[in-house]
């Protein structure tokens, strides 16, 4: 088990490796010039030059990839080209309101799901699991915005219970802090509540088919525990994967809820790195980013071993 | 009479309870306390889903007619609610299944399933409850107990999991045990030491079996009275003996004359020396790499020395993991051998790269276990059929017209090549697949547990075709199998493997009829029914 772990870990780093030698060349090969932003419309081509020297944009690629890397590699992130603070401070800055969005995201939506989804499955073909398969089709359908949109006019503006915009950190007060998250929670949770109730019904209806599940009826268990114990237990894999998935997913991909409800996250720094060609932040986030799948789907490779015993890696 | 425990009436049972879509057609059966009564069908006879009923486990498509009652000590079934019946389960009535491999739920300790069972139906501590199923796995004679209380079921073996189902089944005593086919999916050793639990269980417990089984051997062993189904119908119901010595329909007679006798072939004369298909010391070795670690080593063949000559059935039998299968996919290079040598058409196909195998292929061909999955379910029986000569370069018509024929030769009509596997039971299945493979003119046919999957009327049919079409064609047949009493009527030469290993090997009569080694004698007395001539009514002690 432990040494799984860190075979897993060890295995992780040449990924890693190449994520960064990918991130490093798209950007180098794009067109598009950082010390021309920064440098403003009337610079001279003088005071280019003289960026560019001062931001090593002279020296050969390999040079500059190693000097980056080994930069990396003592923690240092390198500083943001457009407001010259370090990148490592301003990721961290915009860590919190994303990471809170994920967690809330994804603790509601499996509070929500797994249960529509089991209960789907058990009541195939009746209304109910009609309904669920009505939501989830309305989950995927309805682009995110559209849905942040509605809930704003609805929720904010009409009935007056959330606030417009705005994020509130979870150090300056519990109720504040869900009172701010709570629309932008529930417009990302639509679509993940369609995603995670969909493949637990799924698996569900899969497994309720399956011997074992008969042999725990001829015992005469109750169905909770038939469902619980005997169904779920078993199609946890693929609900685990799904969820893993999504909670990166929700990381890498919160651009539009964030900009719609003005929350200062990672999604709006990337967007506005991206918009100046902030190379360091750019390459800082998409590495982050790829950070945070490795770790992820290192996580639900344990979880399989923890939840299925006949999964055993050498 | 007032001690029945279990009485079925007019049992019938409908697809969506449409009355003109009956499975099962009026049954009728009681069980005293004590007894053993086997229910006796072919596929699609309804034995299993009777069985269903009784536990209030059909599946919601399936419905019993009005009119139908199942009662148990005099209680309906039928009408009862759901939570009376979650009730009876595991206290009055349990049951088993076939498949011990899928029937346990894979991710919860053996000990834990069963002792759910106490959770629910008993008020015992958590401590009594585990002393009880403890107690419970040394009567079905597990070794071990402490250890495998903890044990999951991918660690057991099918024998010990079906013990474990069987422990689960009885952990409450319950008045009846349903066993449906409980060892049709075991090998022969462990079936006969699963039957002898079930009958010592019977007795000690004093609880009534109904036993549901396709195997007249195992009826013969294991039956009190037996009822006979066909397509949902009751043929007769008698005393086991009645029923082997005096059947009383048409249809039992032929069941009973299906059944493969023990009783080798005679030997054939006129051996051919023309040698169509040759091993010399094939061995394959799984495992033994791994990158960081080297993994176990697993001897899946060794040194395997085979000749089989033109016109001749060479079977190999063995149970599972005796490396039975690996050699045959290793002759037929699905897998690729470790070492040896592997002779066909004169040539060493052992270590020839992918290119050079392709020329050799239509030289051998096989035939799988299980019909149902072996053809391709979309494409066209004809087409299934002409795929191999048509890659060899067969003009498409001329290869559709050698189809027509070859359905013929295998006893189906030309017109089924523009139909789909799913149009044909499992028995035309077989004969498709080996028309399929006899597209290719090969010389030798390996037929890898071919008739394993099908009734054992269907089966005798199928192996009639094979003897048949080798007389034709000249065919070297290689016959892998699990079943002694198929080897014994269709094999010439007999190989016995165990553990990879060649135990013994030699012309069938010998082997079969006069084993020298002690393997081969175990399985032989472990086959169910070797005591009866089905075929002519009478046990072999009794033969003139």
């Amino acid at each position: 088990m432990y040494g799984y772990i860190l075979q897993r870990v060890l295995a992780a780093i040449p990924v890693m490796g190449f994520v960064a030698l990918f991130v490093f060349l798209l950007l180098r090969l794009t067109p598009g010039d950082p010390a021309a932003i920064l440098a403003g419309d009337t610079a001279t081509p003088e005071q280019l030059a003289a960026i560019r020297d001062s931001l090593g944009l002279n020296d050969p690629l390999l040079v500059q990839f190693f000097s980056w890397i080994t930069d990396l590699l003592r923690g240092d992130f390198g500083t943001s080209i457009l407001s010259g603070k370090p990148v490592i401070e301003l990721i961290a800055d915009r860590m919190e309101p994303t990471i809170s969005l994920a967690l809330t995201t994804i603790i509601l939506s499996v509070i929500i799901a797994v249960p529509l989804g089991v209960i789907a499955a058990w009541k195939q073909g009746t209304l109910i699991d009609r309904f669920v398969m009505l939501l989830s089709v309305l989950g995927f359908s309805v682009p995110v915005f559209v849905i942040g949109y509605l809930m704003i006019s609805l929720f904010s503006m009409q009935l007056g219970w959330f606030p417009v915009q705005g994020f509130r950190p979870i150090g300056e007060g519990l109720g504040d802090f869900f009172h701010r998250i709570a629309l932008p929670t529930f417009t990302l949770t639509l679509l993940y509540i369609a995603l995670i109730a969909r493949i637990t019904r799924t698996s569900m209806l899969e497994i309720l088919g399956d011997d074992y599940v008969r042999t725990a009826r001829a015992k005469g268990l109750p169905e909770s525990r038939v469902l619980m114990r005997h169904a779920l237990r078993n199609c946890s894999v693929p609900i685990i994967t799904v969820i893993g998935i999504g909670f990166a997913l929700i990381i890498s991909g919160v651009v539009v809820t964030e900009s719609v409800f003005n929350l200062p996250g990672l999604g709006r720094l990337t967007v506005d790195a991206v918009l100046s060609r902030d190379y360091p932040v750019i390459q800082a986030v998409i590495l982050l980013a790829s950070l945070i799948y490795v770790v992820i789907n290192l996580l639900i490779d344990i979880a399989y071993v923890l939840l299925d015993p006949r999964i055993r890696y050498s | 009479m007032s001690d029945t425990l279990l009485d079925i009436r007019n049992l019938r049972i409908a697809l969506n309870g449409e009355n003109d879509k009956q499975v099962v057609k009026g049954l009728n059966l009681s069980i005293e306390p004590g007894q053993t009564m086997c229910l006796v069908g072919e596929s699609g006879s309804g034995k299993s889903l009777s069985a269903l009923a009784t536990m209030g486990l059909l599946p919601p498509v399936l419905t019993p007619l009005s009119g139908s009652s199942i009662k148990l000590k005099g209680e309906e079934l039928l009408t009862a609610s759901p939570n009376r019946l979650r009730e009876l389960r595991a206290t009055s009535m349990s049951m088993i299944f076939q498949e011990p491999m899928t029937a346990l739920n894979p991710v919860a300790r053996v000990g834990q399933q069963i002792e759910e069972v106490l959770e629910f139906h008993s008020d015992l501590s958590a401590s009594d409850r585990r002393k009880r199923v403890i107690e419970m796995m040394e009567q079905v004679h597990l070794p071990d107990v402490d250890k495998m209380y903890r044990s999951f079921p991918h660690q057991l073996s099918g024998g010990q999991r079906q013990r474990i189902m069987i422990a689960m089944a009885l952990v409450m005593r319950p008045q009846l045990l349903i066993a449906d086919e409980p060892t049709t999916a075991l090998d022969v050793t462990t079936q006969a030491q699963i039957l002898s639990l079930i009958r010592e269980l019977r007795e000690e417990q004093g609880a009534a079996v109904l036993f549901i089984t396709h195997d007249m051997g195992v009826v013969s062993e294991i039956a009190d009275d037996v009822t006979v189904l066909k397509l949902g119908e009751v043929m007769e119901s008698q005393p086991v003996e009645t029923l082997l010595r005096r059947p009383q329909t048409d249809y039992t007679r032929d069941l009973l004359q299906s059944v493969p006798s023990q009783v080798p072939r005679m030997a054939r004369d006129g051996v051919s020396t023309d040698v169509v298909l040759a091993t010399d010391d094939l061995c394959k070795t799984y495992g033994g790499g791994g990158l960081f670690s080297k993994s176990r080593e697993v001897k899946a063949a060794r040194d395997v020395s085979i000749k089989l000559m033109k016109g001749r059935t060479l079977g190999i039998v063995g149970e599972s993991g005796s490396g039975k299968s690996t050699v045959a996919r290793c002759i037929m290079r699905l897998i690729d051998p470790t070492s040896g040598a592997i002779m066909v058409g004169g040539k060493d196909i052992a270590t020839m790269s992918q290119k050079e195998l392709k020329p050799q292929r239509k030289n051998i061909q096989i035939v799988f276990q299980d019909p149902m999955r072996s053809l391709n379910p979309r494409i066209e029986v004809g087409q299934s059929i002409i795929e191999g000569p048509l890659n060899f370069g067969v003009p498409r018509s001329q290869a559709m017209d050698r189809a027509r024929e070859l359905l013929e030769l295998v006893g189906l009509p030309a017109s089924a090549v523009d139909r789909f596997p799913h149009q044909f039971s499992g028995g035309q299945r077989q004969r498709i697949a080996i028309a399929r493979a006899l597209a290719m003119d090969p010389d030798v046919l390996v037929a890898d547990e071919a008739v394993s999957a099908l009734d054992v009327s269907v089966q005798a049919q199928v192996l009639d075709l094979l003897a048949e079409l080798q007389e034709r064609l000249g065919l070297g047949i290689l016959f892998i199998t699990h079943d002694l009493g198929v080897a014994a009527q269709i094999c010439d030469e007999v190989l016995v493997m165990q553990h990879g290993r060649v135990v013994e090997y030699g012309p069938a009569g010998q082997v079969l009829g006069a084993p020298q080694q002690d393997y081969t004698k175990a399985l032989i007395s472990a086959a169910p029914g070797r005591h009866w001539d089905f075929a002519n009514f009478r046990p072999f002690a009794e033969a003139p």
